[in-house]
């Protein structure tokens, strides 16, 4: 029992960790069309980047580990009536990661051009895709288990996942990740670029408010996500933090200290993730058409045994990896200048 | 057709092609860090220009290893989710150890290598690309020993409609997993040794930079012919840990369809399998199968009559890959102990004939690498876990033929596309030879 507990939570963990900290790539990456306008300044972004992506990126590799591990069910179930959209995340997820070290590589404009495109177009899509993934989630997807018997059956598609609720989370996640990389940007780059980074996360501040209140609301007729909350009152914290942040970052932003900002648009992340997720327990994944059918933490999980040895595994080495992830993060602290990458061969 | 037939395609395409990239990661990593260590040691500059120029090929095959990674990754639920549900307990574990202990040092600490030239120490610097090398081996060990439990399922139980964990020792002792390791990674060594001695080979040829060249080739002739022997001596006593716990893969391997003592090795042979036979057997050593799988010349061969025909592997391709990997693998040691004379004499730049050779192995070992696969995976059909569960069985049940011709035909287009563009900048980049602009580096070392 309590370690399914523990592994929801961590689960929760990974996956919110995993948006904070890709987020800002993302972000970065589908906002450097709008806030770059020369090719040094492309560069610049991406060498903002550089050195965190992969990093960042492996978030999510350890989140679905982690989903096979401590719930195969649930992986297997998530990953396989998910296909299309996931298969789409994949593609977009390939071509982001090679276009960063592929673009500087030849020394051509249409060469870098076409990768800056990429870069736009496949940072976007999985922005957005999570978000219409996750809004699917909360929700709950039509699929028909019966755990007994063994059978499994999903009746949707990718355009099932289209409907206004999950469209709305997808433009919800769009507009976090895009005030969260324009504040990246800003704080990591240094002249008229910081300065026209700093304004966009100013302006999308307000679009960003709109929809999350909206969301916030229309989470209340289309997901049952709010009985948790109503249950236990005191997981309401959870949302009031989210919001607290969010307003935060503008309070911040517009007096011009980004670094607080972006501190706070991490926490907006981080929360936001957690509210829905507190209001999953103890499903991870709800069915649409019937509670039987629902994934849980106690119907999906692996053996005791192995959530105790995976647990083992979890508190020895996630925490190692936070120590060494912080020490590299204030190594590449300064901000990255067009000097910078104009005299670093290295650079991308 | 099928569900089942597109997602058994669909995981060769993407598994073969992910690993084009991964041995020569294996490999080079460690030269590279060798080479900066060198630097450090001696403050020799050519060292340091050997380490940025190997260096910057390795990040370039580097980048598609990592994102076909993913891939890997997610398929195992999109397309085996009934396998995944069923072996979850005990295969996701090394998945997700994978990801907690090797990935996230890898790829944290290659951003440092990369971006870190002028922000660390040297020491710190040598040390990072030290952490990448000993990363990408360590995730080498973990999907080992996942696959080597596919192979050889250990240390669980049926229960609850699944397999369940019971001996987590059991799974990371597995002699199998750990043999495949072993002989997984010397192969890794192989296909980078064999690069830096092929490209080498070409600067040498042209009479480009001498110095550094020749250095470069001697290191990979030395670190090519350990690594070619280790291959061999590994993959033998792999073949012996598969007669032992496989016997439906070794003998499809050997071509053997008669139970018997003794057997001897033909060394042509063409295998018949509608007629249940070879077509052709020629130049026979006696008892050398029975020595190879039992180390012992009358040991008791089981053939593949013995076993119903809906469990047997499909065996030309298992045969014949394994020939191959052989063949190729002897011509390895071969290679890299006539590399290693004739690095130490003077002319080495004269060997143009030698030097072509070697240009035109380069594909050699990656080629080996992807056979031994086709062997390992093939051979082990039906099965998706030996003894335990079918690949029929294993394959996802909600997901339709049209999703998977999809994704097949997109993963293949992608991967063309980016197989071509990576071997294009490999090539580019590897004929272009190193920079001599250290100015950068030096300078902020405070040396210029
Ligand atoms: C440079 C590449 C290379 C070379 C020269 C060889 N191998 Fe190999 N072999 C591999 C690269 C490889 C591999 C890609 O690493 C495989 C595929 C699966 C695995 O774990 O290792 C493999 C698999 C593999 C298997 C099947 C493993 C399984 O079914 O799980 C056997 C029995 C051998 N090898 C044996 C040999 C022998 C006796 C060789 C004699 C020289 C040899 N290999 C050369
Ligand atoms: C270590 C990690 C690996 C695991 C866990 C793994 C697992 C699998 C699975 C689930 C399948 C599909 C079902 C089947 O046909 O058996 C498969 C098939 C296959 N894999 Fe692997 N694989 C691994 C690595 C590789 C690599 C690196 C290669 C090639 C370079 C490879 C080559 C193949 C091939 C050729 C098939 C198709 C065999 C067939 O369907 O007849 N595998 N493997
Ligand atoms: C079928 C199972 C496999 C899965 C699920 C898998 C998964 C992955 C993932 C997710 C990455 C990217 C990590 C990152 O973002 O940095 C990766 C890269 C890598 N994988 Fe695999 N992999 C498989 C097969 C293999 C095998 C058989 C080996 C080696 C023996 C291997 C060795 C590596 C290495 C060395 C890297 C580092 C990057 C590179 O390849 O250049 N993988 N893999």
């Amino acid at each position: 029992m309590e370690l399914q507990i523990t592994w929801f939570v961590l689960w929760g963990v990974l996956w919110s960790v995993y948006f904070m900290l890709d987020g800002f790539v993302l972000g970065t990456g589908f906002m450097s069309g709008f806030l770059a306008r020369t090719d040094t300044e492309k560069r610049v972004l991406i060498n903002t980047l550089g050195p965190v992506w992969d990093g960042n990126e492996v978030w999510l590799v350890t989140a679905g580990g982690a989903t096979f591990a401590a719930f195969p069910t649930t992986y297997a179930l998530m990953f396989s009536n998910l296909y299309s959209a996931l298969l789409l995340l994949l593609f977009a997820l390939i071509v982001r990661g090679v276009a960063f070290e592929f673009r500087g590589k030849i020394d051509k404009p249409s060469w870098k051009s076409g990768w800056d495109i990429a870069i736009i177009v496949s940072s976007f899509l999985p922005a957005l895709l999570f978000g219409v993934a996750f809004g699917n989630i909360f929700k709950g997807i039509p699929m028909r288990n019966d755990f007994v018997a063994l059978s499994f059956n999903y009746d949707g598609g990718l355009l099932s996942l289209l409907n206004p609720y999950g469209l709305l989370t997808g433009v919800l996640f769009v507009l976090l990740f895009a005030v969260h990389g324009s504040l990246y940007s800003a704080i990591k780059t240094t002249g008229d670029l910081a300065q026209r980074a700093g304004n966009m996360a100013n302006r999308l501040w307000l679009p960003l408010l709109v929809v999350a209140v909206l969301f916030l609301a229309y989470t209340y007729p289309a997901t049952r996500l709010y009985d948790n909350y109503l249950q236990a009152p005191l997981l309401l914290v959870i949302p009031v933090i989210a919001v607290a942040s969010l307003l935060l970052v503008k309070v911040f932003a517009a007096q011009g200290k980004l670094h607080k900002a972006f501190l706070f648009s991490c926490l907006t992340i981080v929360f936001v993730c957690f509210t829905g997720i507190a209001g999953l327990f103890p499903n991870l994944i709800p069915s649409s058409l019937d509670p039987g059918s629902n994934l849980t933490i106690y119907n999906s999980s692996s053996s005791p045994y192995t959530l105790k040895i995976m647990t083992v595994v979890a508190f020895i080495f996630v925490p190692t990896v936070i120590a060494y992830k912080i020490w590299v993060y204030r190594i590449f602290r300064a901000r990255v200048t067009n000097e910078d990458v104009e005299q670093n061969s290295e650079a991308y | 057709m099928d569900v089942l037939t597109l997602s058994r395609l669909q995981f060769a395409v993407t598994a073969m092609f992910h690993f084009i990239f991964v041995p020569l990661t294996l490999g080079l990593s460690i030269m590279t860090a060798w080479m900066e260590t060198r630097y450090l040691l001696t403050g020799d500059e050519t060292w340091l220009r050997m380490t940025k120029f190997w260096g910057k090929l390795f990040l370039i095959n580097f980048a598609l290893g990592v994102v076909t990674g993913i891939t890997m990754e997610f398929q195992f639920g999109m397309n085996w989710a009934e396998y995944s549900r069923y072996v979850g307990d005990i295969f996701g574990a090394p998945l997700a150890i994978e990801a907690t202990v090797a990935f996230f040092l890898e790829s944290v600490f290659i951003g440092l290598w990369i971006f870190g030239w002028n922000k660390v120490s040297k020491k710190v610097h040598a040390l990072s690309i030290w952490l990448v090398a000993i990363a990408t081996n360590l995730s080498g060990l973990w999907i080992l020993l996942a696959n080597g439990w596919m192979q050889h399922p250990v240390g669980y139980v049926l229960r609850n409609n699944r397999a369940e964990m019971v001996d987590f020792m059991a799974l990371i002792t597995n002699p199998y997993g750990l043999i495949k390791f072993g002989h997984q990674i010397v192969s890794g060594y192989t296909v980078a040794a064999f690069f830096v001695m092929g490209v080498s080979a070409w600067h040498l040829l042209r009479k480009n930079e001498l110095e550094l060249f020749k250095r470069s080739f001697r290191q990979a002739a030395l670190f090519g012919l350990a690594s070619a022997l280790l291959v061999a001596l590994i993959g033998d006593l792999h073949a012996v840990e598969i007669a032992k716990v496989q016997p439906t893969k070794f003998a499809a391997m050997e071509s053997v369809w008669e139970t018997k003592r003794g057997v001897g090795m033909n060394l042509f042979l063409l295998p018949d399998e509608k007629n249940e036979c070879n077509a052709i057997e020629r130049l026979c050593i006696p008892n050398m199968v029975s020595m190879l799988a039992f180390h012992d010349p009358n040991a008791e061969i089981k053939g593949l009559k013995d076993f119903p025909v809906d469990l047997r592997p499909p065996v030309m391709p298992t045969y014949l890959s394994f020939r191959a990997m052989v063949g190729l693998g002897t011509y390895f040691i071969l290679a890299s102990l006539a590399a290693l004379f004739l690095s130490y004499r003077k002319n080495l730049e004269e060997q143009r004939l030698f030097l072509t050779l070697l240009v035109f192995s380069i594909p050699l070992p990656y080629i080996a690498n992807q056979l031994g696969w086709i062997v390992a995976e093939m051979g082990r059909q039906p099965w998706i876990v030996y003894g335990v569960l079918k690949t029929a069985d294993a394959v996802s049940k909600n997901i339709s033929t049209m999703q998977v011709v999809m994704s097949l035909l997109g993963f293949t287009v992608l991967y063309g596309g980016l197989g071509v563009i990576d071997i294009y900048l490999l090539a580019k980049y590897a004929r272009k030879g190193p920079d001599n602009d250290l100015s950068g580096i030096l300078k902020t070392e405070g040396r210029a």
